[in-house]
């Protein structure tokens, strides 16, 4: 079968290159990292697309309870009746706006694609460590991704637990209704997990082993330091993850009691398993949309990244950090007080690094020449959105605060400006600006901007109400807020947030747009259309297998060096070397 | 923004509120720094012809600063905060009303102990999502659960506490007005979470004397446990 569609699929091409794989080789089952990037990036965007109309019926349900949703009269019952929603379908539909998002449109958009495609060509290498592993890490990610959403089409429906699936709720059938659902969420993360697994281990080789002659660890971009935490954290977190996720599976389906004290189990154990995950990976969904942001501010301000240092050494403190800060999940779940306090002392700590990251990117855009690109556009929203989720954590850091807020609207905005305001911008600024290198065309700036500022402002007002809900003391993954007398009064901040989530729907139609017109008729991309340092900006766009052409780059000098004194251009690759240029200008 | 916080009614929520308002002054002091600074370079050093970026690495001294100055605020922040945490959950005073609250999907189960004061017992009274006390006493409440996770919210007494099955946690509050109140589960707990609700009848003494006299089995008869 792989024959004939080699045939048909490159035809005339064949004759051109002659290390031409065929189209199966070359877009399917490839070992190129950055055809691997590519499919990553589609299969987040993808899932980004249902993910996001997941929580469009979420906030339909939430703004007119038990009313029909427009266009949904054909879902059959017992899912949507006549078009409105019962609550066991609207608790799976939020269990899988968050595992969709998380697993399948964060991870694999900005680990997945961006780790892939950026580790090689910003350290100055031809392909990953390990190219096979590589494309059956993407594989299995790709499986895990088609069983998670099979879920949707089982009998009983899909999980209903929510994505931190708490036992006993999620341990015994009866509890939710829901068999195989939750079977099949089980499964589906259990081979996520083992996709994560095999890209952390060939980031980690990759970035340890292949850096070009000259490319210290202290001359790596910030971006791929992030990635190599990231890959570090995921390589000791997923085990955890793939270890609590199999005894949810056996107390379920082999009748074992790891989480159900009628069996002498520990319904608590279940939550600090998961949280011994959950807390590091909060840090990886983020951890590269700060890397992407230091490359984007120092590129478009036209100035070294302020404190490069103290930003890789702040990383890496959040890395050790968010070992020892996941109880502060649990502050109200009957685990010994006395722990949350060691708990909360740890959260606090951990905010100082966040802090000295924010200081130092305004220290970047100090004194700068800043001009404002769709991809700085989007790297500054990130840090003034992550200001916000960053301050709103202090709050639930503070036990007795938590006692309020906790299981509120408050720590739904908190999230939501972490890994929308946080991580999605992050996305949109990683893919306005890598966009030449991936595809070998510019995407269109006028399109860029226009969707940027309809995002900011939808984002805004979708988010910043939910402190207001939480504050009013809103639970979260309730069904209908107009059960309770105390909610009704805030029921048209649910209105308007809707109305918000809504606009913050339809306005992704122009960077959709952009994106495909770019891809196919985008105006065609020189090698470094933004004038920047790093490695990967010295490769054709795009990079042709193996990204370099005989020679590899050999690095000089750091990759921040913008507007350097002695050069008459306003930065210097990182493959050039200072001297030289210091002769020429005098 | 904190003007949307439900009613103060508990003793210990001042201390609550006092933390939330003082958070919500710190970070928010930082945003408006952090964004005007922001916005403020982003004007003056918006790209103008002829002008070339300062070529600076960073400043150690401000590092030092900017990580010494967020860490004494936070580490004052936690200790503040252990106080108050110490005293509304670690040591609860001695009750003068006790209550055992059982949560299942989808109900609260409130069982007094009845006149013998014992829980356990023939003459216990158990009601089903409604809990009545007394104003001004220290409640104490037992939390257990018969299935799944669920978590006993009070709104207007800054009171939550997750129901574990196989546990029993002790919980705590003193309500300084009377009034009816709502008790939403705050923890997913299946699909009827939503509108899992009982309530809370907080009594003027005398009231809930009455209501002690009327309801109660009295410890003569030793009835069962009575529904309502």
């Amino acid at each position: 079968m792989a024959e004939s569609a080699v045939a048909v699929g490159t035809g005339q091409a064949v004759h051109v290159h002659h290390e031409e794989l065929g189209f199966w080789r070359t877009y399917v089952f490839s070992t190129d990292h950055k055809m691997i990037g590519r499919q990553f990036l589609f299969l987040g965007l993808f899932m980004m697309i249902l993910g996001g109309l997941l929580a469009l019926m979420i906030r339909w349900q939430l703004a007119w309870p038990e009313t029909q949703i427009p266009g949904l009269r054909w879902v059959p019952e017992p899912f949507m009746y006549d078009g409105a929603m019962g609550p066991e379908f609207y608790n799976a539909v939020f269990t899988m706006h968050a595992t969709i998002m998380i697993f399948f449109v964060v991870m694999p958009i900005l680990v997945g694609c961006f780790g892939n495609f950026l580790i090689p060509l910003m350290i100055g290498a031809r392909d990953m460590a390990f190219p096979v592993l590589n494309m059956l890490s993407f594989w299995v990610g790709a499986v895990s991704g088609v069983i998670m959403l099979a879920g949707f089409f089982v009998p009983g429906g899909h999980a209903a637990g929510g994505w931190t699936a708490y036992a006993p709720l999620t341990a015994v059938t009866q509890y939710t209704g829901v068999n195989w659902g939750q079977n099949i969420w089980c499964i589906s993360l259990i081979l996520l997990g083992i996709s994560s697994l095999m890209g952390s281990i060939n980031y980690i080789t990759t970035i340890i082993n292949m850096r070009a002659p000259g490319m210290t660890f202290f001359r790596l971009p910030l971006v791929i330091w992030s990635l190599f935490i990231v890959a570090i954290l995921l390589l000791l977190a997923l085990p955890v993850l793939t270890s609590a996720l199999a005894m949810l599976l056996f107390d379920r389906m082999l009748g074992t009691s790891f989480f159900l004290p009628a069996g002498g189990g520990e319904p608590l154990l279940w939550q600090h398993l998961f949280w011994f995950f959950g807390h590091p990976e909060v840090y990886v969904l983020i951890l590269p949309a700060m890397g992407v942001a230091s490359e984007v501010l120092s590129v478009f301000a036209r100035k070294p990244i302020f404190g490069y240092r103290a930003m890789a050494y702040s990383m890496i403190a959040i890395a050790f950090l968010s070992w020892i800060v996941w109880g502060h999940h649990m502050f109200q779940s009957g685990m010994n007080p006395a722990l949350a306090t060691s708990f909360m002392v740890s959260t606090m700590v951990i905010a100082v690094p966040s802090a000295i990251k924010t200081f130092n990117w305004l220290g970047t855009l100090w004194g700068g020449s800043i001009r404002f690109t769709t991809p700085m556009l989007h790297g500054l929203a990130f840090v003034s959105m992550f200001v916000i989720g960053g301050l709103s954590g202090i709050f639930m850091a503070s036990t007795p605060v938590d006692i309020f807020i906790h299981d509120t609207y408050f720590i739904v905005a908190h999230i939501h400006y972490v890994v929308f305001g946080g991580s999605v911008f992050g996305i949109f600024a990683a893919i306005a600006y890598w966009f030449p290198k991936l595809f070998g065309r510019m995407m269109n700036e006028t399109l860029g901007k226009i969707h940027f500022w309809l995002t900011f402002l939808a984002f805004n007002g979708t988010f910043f109400p939910m402190h207001i809900l939480g504050v009013g003391g809103h639970m979260r993954r309730i069904y209908n807020p107009m059960q309770y007398e105390f909610l009704q009064p805030l029921q048209p901040v649910n209105v308007f947030i809707t109305v918000s989530a809504l606009v913050l729907g339809i306005v992704q139609i122009p960077f959709v747009i952009n994106f495909f017109w770019s891809l196919f008729a985008g105006k065609k991309a020189e090698r470094n259309p933004w004038q920047a340092n790093t490695l990967e900006w010295t490769a054709p766009s795009p990079p042709p297998h193996g990204n370099w052409g005989d020679t590899l780059p050999v690095v000089y000098g750091g990759p921040y060096e913008y507007s350097p004194p002695g050069v008459s251009e306003d930065y210097l690759p990182q493959t050039q070397s200072r001297v030289p240029h210091l002769a020429a200008a005098h | 923004m904190l003007s949307w916080l439900p009613e103060n009614v508990s003793t210990y929520g001042g201390e609550v509120d006092f933390l939330f308002y003082l958070i919500y002054y710190i970070t928010g002091a930082t945003f408006i720094l952090v964004t005007v600074t922001m916005l403020a370079f982003l004007f003056l050093y918006r790209r103008r012809e002829g002008r070339r970026a300062i070529y600076s690495h960073g400043n150690t001294t401000l590092e030092i600063i900017w990580t010494i100055v967020p860490a004494i605020i936070l580490v004052v922040l936690s200790f503040m905060s252990q106080a108050s945490w110490a005293r509304i959950k670690s040591h609860a005073p001695p009750g003068d009303v006790e209550v055992q609250v059982t949560s299942k999907q989808f109900n609260w189960e409130m069982t007094y102990p009845g006149p013998d004061g014992k829980f356990g017992t023939a003459d216990d009274l158990t009601l089903e999502n409604q809990l009545h006390v007394p104003v001004g006493k220290v409640v104490r409440v037992h939390l257990r659960s018969k299935d799944v996770i669920h978590s006993f919210f009070l709104p207007n007494l800054r009171l939550k506490q997750d129901t574990v099955p196989g546990r029993e946690i002790l919980a705590w509050f003193q309500a300084t007005k009377a009034g009816t109140y709502e008790i939403p589960c705050a923890e997913l707990c299946g699909f009827g979470h939503s509108g899992m609700k009982g309530w809370l009848y907080v009594h003027p003494a005398d009231e809930y004397e009455t209501w002690v006299k009327e309801r109660w089995p009295s410890s003569s008869q030793g009835e069962g446990s009575k529904g309502s």
